[in-house]
């Protein structure tokens, strides 16, 4: 009986060794392999907002020949800017103003002050700057703050928004001082220029503008 | 674009963008690290510090905006006030993963300075743009309590 013998590839101690020192030195070297890390960049310019709804022009009211529903239908035109949540969000009735096109209330908590621009220890300032801020995305203004409570729009119809900012006791302002707020107030302005994913309020400040305009020449009618 | 900031007291030339967030500028490049990076969008508070006295987000500040502030952070915020938060901090235990702490330390040291008795409702609205993912809220309102208090027997 012969033994056949099988011709196998042997690897001894010392092999073993090679192998696993070369391993260590493969995946040291890999590891330590001086890489550059990632360096901040600047990030673009804030975007423009991407959709825009438009608001009829004051000229297209024209038609109507009764003078006073001309001045109401101006009046709900300029409505889709009032009740906009980027104008309604800081005319809440409470103290604590609202966020998003959901009109959620505001995180973190904050409440008004004794001045619209939050309490003491917690001011709009905290977080809100004169500009909108892209790498945060926390949207700013100079003049950041809520409106008045006596101001509150939240929950109430657009007729009773329209005789309110026309009461000088609850809008603390005469109609010359109400059309300059709503023609050239920056912080008015800020609704169409929110900044980051929010919606701009509808139209041109320009075009809100002149339709208040309009309405108030009309002799600033109210809706019911 | 150069800027000379003035963070704890000392002047640093910082070359960097305008619109680089404080936070970035502190981390990054003066390697104070103590201000924390939570959230990045003034959500958590992790990052406060404080900004010619008031408590500010520095995640949401850009650094052309606070060139000729006076900046202090947790690193070097210091007084009777600051002391005694530190104290209670310690006595109560306040933080258990620590790392919103130093963004609540910022916040509760600022409010003692506005108000220097609390009621837990001052507390409440101070502290709540500072999360804390351990839920130590009871144990900060309790320490907030212990160092007005020792502020307050400091002062008398």
């Amino acid at each position: 009986m012969t033994r056949r013998r099988t011709s196998r590839w042997r690897l001894g101690c010392v092999g073993l060794l090679a192998l696993l020192m070369m391993a260590v030195i493969v995946t040291g070297t890999i590891a330590l392999w001086p890489r550059s890390l990632p360096e901040s960049q600047s990030l673009p310019a804030d975007p423009s907002p991407v959709t825009f709804a438009p608001l009829r022009p004051a000229a297209a009211f024209a038609t109507i020949a009764d003078r006073k529903a001309r001045s109401v239908a101006l009046f709900t035109e300029a409505g889709r800017v009032i009740q906009h949540p980027r104008c309604v969000n800081c005319h809440p009735r409470t103290d604590r103003p609202t966020q998003t096109d959901a009109m959620r209330p505001h995180r973190p908590l904050v409440t008004r002050g004794t001045d619209g621009g939050g309490v003491a220890t917690l001011r709009c300032s905290t977080c809100h700057h004169d500009a909108n801020f892209t790498p945060s995305g926390v949207p700013g203004n100079p003049k950041w703050k809520l409106a008045p409570v006596e101001m509150a729009w939240q929950g109430k119809t657009l007729g009773q928004i329209c005789r309110q900012i026309l009461d000088p006791a609850r809008a603390h302002m005469t109609r010359a001082q109400l059309l300059h707020h709503m023609t050239q107030d920056e912080l008015v302005g800020w609704a169409w220029r929110p900044g980051g994913e929010r919606t701009p309020a509808p139209g041109t400040q320009a075009q809100f503008g002149a339709l208040i305009a309009a309405w108030l020449d009309t002799g600033g009618q109210c809706p019911a | 674009m150069p800027y000379s900031l003035s963070v704890n007291g000392q002047v640093h030339d910082v070359e960097d963008d305008g619109q680089t967030p404080l936070l970035w500028v502190l981390r990054d490049t003066l390697k104070l690290t103590g201000t924390k990076y939570g959230c990045g969008i003034a959500q958590c508070g992790a990052c406060t510090v404080h900004v010619d006295g008031q408590p500010m987000r520095s995640c949401t500040l850009p650094l052309e905006a606070v060139a000729s502030a006076q900046i202090v952070t947790i690193e070097a915020v210091e007084g009777v006030e600051a002391r005694a938060i530190q104290d209670a901090w310690v006595a109560r235990d306040v933080p258990q993963c620590g790392f919103c702490q130093s963004g609540q330390v910022m916040s509760a040291i600022a409010m003692l300075r506005a108000i220097p008795a609390p009621t837990d409702g001052d507390i409440d609205i101070a502290m709540s743009g500072n999360l804390c993912r351990c839920a130590t809220y009871n144990r900060i309102r309790a320490a907030i309590h212990d160092a007005a208090a020792a502020v307050g027997a400091s002062k008398s």
